[in-house]
């Protein structure tokens, strides 16, 4: 599993020159109808290879946008987000890029509440392909609470992460056997525990059978055949 | 196993009781051997509770055998007093039927597909000859017991036809016809007598063989629109005796308009020319051109005729009177006679004709209209059942066309049930010399009707029910006096009188059935058992106490639907879908369960195209098979999902939302109320839609117009990985417990998403190295992946389960080459993040996840959850295992701690081992099961289980055993006679007590 965490990549290092990889635009889109228009939120910063990362360098948030985002919480529309459909493993810039986006949402009201800070999972395939990205903020409630301080709303405040399947475990015979093996060793060590129950309790066992044999063999001589008969019915 | 335990120690002071007991009554020896003996009995035998015992097989279980559509059919006639008749399907299947019952006398299933696909099937008096696999196999079964006589495997090259072969009035070769060889056998053993390739195969179309029993073989072939091609083998060494050619630029092919008839003469028949014509194959000089209008006959229009003929033995001439169809209900019968074509007798109406021989003589059979009876049943429900259609059955001597006397047979024609297709005639001689025969009617629904003389059903196979595609299980109805208690509650208020007589009548009600219910038994107890035997209808149709009985609904791929009786498999209802496109796709749903009365439950069935994706609705009532009178939306467009909503319009029905291809949402029932509860509710219902062409997944949001927006997507691109299943979680499915409790009493809790969706893929490179199978955990509401993993050197056909907060699958693992469990479960962790509801929308945090993978021993065609949620039932090639879900637990630790000891964790081991108990059905096999359906009963140890395929198989399970459930041994008469005992005992004592005081005090 290759989770590498780059939160707060605000603009304070935006220092990229020597950063070696790809820049794909991170775009969202608040509308009051609800009619998607992405613009440009930022610009993400993969980094290819065996283990990928990500990192990310974003715009503030306009006063004219973030008016809007507070009254499209107030209608409880959604904002949404897409990066387009990349191939993080590809070495030229023509090869990494297919046709297409990836989407996702959350509430709009979950965004202002939180004051912007969200997190933002990229997933990507066994060889390499972007397959979907995830939003979700933290606190993720929309509890109608008022955000008063339009402060709050200028700046995000962004975890970033980048997940790659993990592997699946296949059964493990291996450990098993040794476990196995261990048990045999301690076993082999005291044989004392390993009797049976009759092996054990043979001295109570027997005696009592014997008790019982001898008193029914009394009552069968004593009872005759009225006895026998008796017998017989149950 | 502490529990296991623990039963066993109950058993044992139960036993001593007993055994105390007992020894008061007789102490002799021979009863005290015989209680220990018992007592170690009980002992052995509390081990295996699980299993059924002997005399509980078909107690709640039943297995109903069947065949498939028939395709090629022969009685048994090779004595007069056979009871068998042979069947060649479509499913692959070869199987003798018994005549009187209907019961499967013996049956041999194949492999699945083309490969195991009979082509073709001959009788030849004890002997069954069978071409398997389009010419792969050639086979003979002995007809008695269903042994094998012999097998050989033939060359390669596609089949074509094949025939038996007589020489001197015995048949004792089969011919074989392929693309470019014809190779003859020998009946006793399958040697090959020779083989001889054809001339100039690749340029004539060889179709037929035929022989008539004089040392010559005949292969016809076709150069379409140019000639006939006729080659005469010899039977004894294959020698090339004649070879022409005939012109024939009219003809394309020869099974469909031609036959043998008489001495070597080919028949054909042209609809554009409108002309019959004639070949002698002895001669071969030209084809004879008869015109239909010389006949003073005519082919309706747009109909292509055809003709019938009949060989009553291979060894022999065929007969010189055949049939030739001139319309879809007309059929003449004519003569072949001395080059002259003479028409012995015109029959129309006729639906069906059929040749049948007995001894030397050839009969006719065909069946006709009779004068349309209408008859309108009215039944309770408002619904009028379709009018009744009778068809009569007639012998005709075949070599005058007479008719025969008394040999009518009235067929009257299920008004659910499909048209008769074809007709196979058992004929016999009867003591005065006379023809008495049976028939066997083949309708287009798959059903067979064995029928005797005067019209008397003797039996009647639903053959659909071997093609059952999706079910569901309703529950019964409440009888009428507990509806009426019921519906009293359910009713306003109505004041405090009107409340007090409603409930004394319904009372008077109740006490009136109870006296009805104790004469019923008074009645019944002096008539003997067997009558007894309590016959289910339609009547008496009503919910028993713990909803252990109840309807299956189960919709067959020949668009039959069926209503059957859980308890004993008896069909109570059935209806038949007719036009039902071949390709069809079909999802059955419950609108409105038995649980709202007065209103009907109601049960929609979708049947859509799957090439055009055009749908139309079914709309029924599930108990009686009705159609509903609601009348379904017409759907113009192809729909690309449906979904079922949890809200109900006003008259409970949930609503059904359909989604058009333009993504547009139609809602059924579409009434006033639920458009504006849908508007009301548009923003919070979300829907996914899958297309694994493109590897997409998009979800979508119900906008208050009805329409809908994308807001989420995944893409998988195609070439890496294809999308095989998406699962999600039953609706219908309850969970009893939010977490589970450690080994030091803190809890964790399980992440409960209903809306988590299981998403399997498959790698597209197979290579054993590098193909995988990957497995995504996606929120269906927001589309966010929760676990992405991948089973690296796995491969398909990977099998999913989906239930609570686990998810068990099944792949074949190419590295190790075997199958595997892996087993996931999702955890929130110690603390709940909002434990009063859930919210996809508000689940910010990812569940911790935890995975384990087994080695299972075997393969596994279908897998389900059990609905009582201990266990999870999978199945195997002819059994069924249920497998306690305790097993498949990734938190089973590698060493057994303290810790894990206390929470009942199993100690991990690599492999499952299947134990005989698990097996749910005993051994009663089950072939082809297809899927398995499970339902959850009014008890809550006991879970329904129904395996359906070829057979259609249904139990009950106990996952966590019968724990609220006395067993049916339970020995009621010992523990009332030890109360009544200690009772009287005490009774006895006391005044002995009293007496003996009495004494001390006088002395």
């Amino acid at each position: 599993m290759s989770r590498h965490w780059i939160g707060d990549t605000l603009a304070s290092d935006g220092l990229e020159a020597e950063f070696n990889g790809l820049s794909v635009p991170l775009e969202h889109s608040f509308e009051l109808d609800d009619v998607a228009k992405f613009q440009l939120r930022g610009s993400l910063m993969l980094k290819t290879g065996r283990e990928p990362s990500v990192s990310l360098n974003q715009n503030q948030l306009s006063e004219e946008d973030r008016t809007k985002l507070k009254e499209v919480a107030a209608v409880d529309g959604l904002y949404r987000i897409r990066v387009p459909r990349v191939f993080l493993q590809a070495d030229k810039q023509t090869e990494w890029q297919t046709e297409g986006h990836l989407t996702a949402f959350v509430r709009a009201c979950a965004m202002v509440e939180s004051h912007l800070s969200d997190v933002i999972t990229l997933h990507t395939d066994v060889s390499g392909y972007l397959i979907g990205v995830s939003i979700v903020t933290l606190p993720g409630a929309c509890r109608g609470i008022e955000v008063e301080d339009e402060v709050d709303l200028e700046v995000f405040n962004t975890t970033l992460s980048i997940m790659a399947p993990v592997n699946a475990p296949g059964p493990e015979t291996a450990l098993f056997i040794q476990r196995m093996e261990q048990e045999f060793e301690k076993k082999g060590k005291n044989p004392q525990e390993q009797k049976s129950f009759f092996a054990k309790y043979w001295m109570y066992i027997v005696p009592l059978v014997l008790f019982l044999m001898m008193s029914g063999a009394q009552d069968q001589s004593g009872g005759g055949g009225g006895g026998g008969g008796n017998g017989g019915g149950r | 196993m502490a529990a296991i335990c623990l039963k066993v120690k109950e058993k044992t002071e139960v036993t001593t009781t007993y055994f105390l007991f007992l020894r008061k009554r007789s102490q002799t020896a021979a009863a005290m051997a015989k209680l220990i003996l018992l007592l170690l009995k009980c002992i052995l035998f509390c081990g295996t509770v699980y299993a059924v015992f002997e005399d509980q097989v078909g107690k709640f279980d039943w297995r109903q055998q069947y065949v498939g559509k028939v395709r090629f059919c022969h009685f048994d006639g090779h004595m007069q007093s056979s009871k068998k008749v042979l069947l060649a399907t479509e499913s692959n299947v070869f199987a003798a039927l018994n005549t009187r019952t209907g019961e499967v006398l013996w049956r041999h299933v194949d492999k699945t597909g083309p490969e195991g696909n009979i082509d073709a099937f001959l009788q030849n008096g004890q002997d069954s000859v069978l071409v398997v696999g389009n010419g792969r196999v050639l086979r003979s079964w002995e007809t008695n017991i269903g042994g094998l006589n012999w097998e050989v495997v033939l060359d390669s090259g596609s089949f074509q036809s094949t025939c038996l072969v007589g020489q001197q009035g015995t048949v004792k070769n089969v011919a074989v016809l392929k693309k470019t060889a014809i190779s003859l056998h020998y009946l006793s053993n399958g040697h090959q007598k020779w083989i001889e390739n054809l001339p100039d195969s690749d340029t004539v179309d060889y179709q037929t063989v035929y022989s008539g029993g004089n040392g010559e073989v005949y292969v016809l072939g076709v150069v379409p629109h140019s000639h006939i091609a006729v080659v005469a083998f010899s039977v004894d060494d294959g020698e090339i005796l004649k070879q022409s050619s005939v012109e024939a630029p009219w003809l394309s092919s020869i099974p469909e308009s031609c036959q043998i008839v008489d001495q070597e003469m080919l028949i054909c028949v042209d609809s554009t020319t409108m002309s019959l014509y004639t070949l002698d194959l002895t001669l071969q000089l030209q084809m004879n051109q008869i015109p239909l209008q010389s006949l003073e006959l005519e082919v309706d229009p747009d109909f292509r005729p055809s003709l019938v003929s009949h060989q009553p033995n291979p060894a022999k001439q065929p007969l010189s009177e055949f049939f030739l169809q001139l319309g879809p209900d007309r059929y003449v019968l004519l003569q072949f006679n001395s080059g002259q074509i003479v028409m012995l007798r015109d029959f129309k109406p006729a639906l069906l004709v059929s040749f049948a021989t007995t001894g030397e003589k050839t009969v006719a059979a065909v069946m006709s209209p009779k004068n349309k009876t209408v008859s309108i049943v009215f039944n309770v429900l408002y619904y009028v059942a379709p009018a009744t259609q009778a068809s009569t059955i007639n012998l005709y001597n075949a070599e005058t066309g007479r008719r025969l006397l008394d040999t009518t047979l009235i067929f009257t024609m299920d008004p659910n049930g499909g048209k008769p297709e074809r007709l196979n005639i058992q004929a016999f001689l009867k003591k005065d010399d006379s023809v008495g025969y049976r028939v066997m009617v083949q309708t287009k629904d798959h059903a067979l009707t064995f029928i005797q003389q005067p019209g008397r059903v003797l039996w009647t196979r639903e053959e659909a029910l071997s093609d059952v595609l999706t079910m569901e299980m309703v529950d019964l109805p409440l009888t009428g006096t507990q509806a009426e208690l019921e519906g009293e509650f359910g009713k306003k208020t109505d004041g405090l009188m009107s409340m007090v007589f409603k409930r004394l009548s319904s009372q008077l009600i109740l006490l009136q059935a109870w006296i009805a219910h104790l004469w019923k038994l008074f009645y019944d107890a002096r008539k003997p058992r067997s009558q007894v035997k309590s016959d289910i209808s339609m009547e008496n149709l009503s919910r028993d106490e713990f909803n252990l009985q109840k309807m299956m609904v189960m919709v067959t791929a020949s668009g039959k639907l069926f209503g059957i009786d859980s308890k004993t498999g008896g069909i109570l209802w059935k209806h038949y879908l007719e036009n039902i496109p071949s390709n069809a796709g079909f999802k059955l749903m419950v609108q409105r369960t038995t649980a709202h009365f007065p209103h009907p439950p109601q049960c929609t069935l979708l049947i859509k195209d799957k090439d055009t994706g055009l749908a139309s609705l079914h709309v029924f009532n599930p108990i009686f098979g009705k159609m509903s009178h609601v009348t379904p939306p017409a759907l113009p467009q192809p729909i690309l999902q449906s979904l079922m909503l949890p809200f109900m319009d006003q008259d409970y029905a949930k609503v059904l939302l359909l989604i058009d291809d333009q993504y547009k949402v139609s809602a059924f029932p579409s009434t006033k109320y639920v458009l504006q509860q849908l508007q009301e509710m548009a923003p919070t219902i979300f829907f996914f839609l899958v297309d694994s062409s493109q590897g997409r997944l998009s979800g979508y949001r119900l906008r208050t117009d009805l329409s809908t927006e994308q807001i989420w997507e995944v893409i998988l691109p195609t070439e890496i990985q294809k999308i095989v299943s998406v699962k999600g979680k039953r609706p219908n499915e309850h969970v009893h417990s939010q977490g589970r409790v450690m080994g030091d009493r803190s809890v964790l809790y399980k992440y409960l998403n209903p809306n988590l969706l299981a998403v399997v893929t498959e790698s597209t490179d197979l290579h054993q190295e590098r193909s995988f199978v990957g497995i995504m955990l996606i929120d269906g509401v927001t589309g966010r992946i929760i676990h992405e993993a991948v089973q690296r050197k796995a491969r398909g056909p990977v099998h999913v389960v989906h239930s609570e907060n686990w998810v068990v699958y099944e792949y074949w693992s190419t590295k190790s080459r075997r199958n595997e469990f892996s087993v996931i479960e999702l955890y929130e962790g110690m603390e709940l993040y909002n434990s009063t509801a859930f919210s996809s929308l508000d689940r910010p945090l990812v569940p911790q996840v935890l995975q384990q993978s087994y080695i299972f021993p075997s393969s596994i065609s279908t897998m389900e959850a059990t609905l009582t949620e201990k266990g999870i039932t999978s199945r195997h090639l002819l059994r069924i295992v249920s497998l306690p879900k305790m097993f498949l637990d990734p938190r089973r630790p590698e060493m057994a701690s303290e810790q894990s000891r206390e929470e009942n964790l199993i100690p991990y081991a690599p492999e499952l081992m299947i134990r005989t108990e698990w097996f749910i059905n005993y051994n009663q096999t089950i072939s082809r099961v297809r899927g398995i359906y499970t339902a959850p009963s009014g008890l809550e140890s006991t879970c329904l289980v129904v395996a359906y395929g070829l057979d259609i198989y249904h139990t009950r399970v106990y996952p966590s055993k019968q724990f609220d459930v006395l067993k049916d041994d339970y020995d009621y008469m010992l523990i009332s006679s030890v109360l009544l005992a200690l009772f009287f005992a005490t009774m006895i004592s006391k005044r002995l007590a009293e007496v003996k005081l009495l004494n001390r005090a006088w002395r």
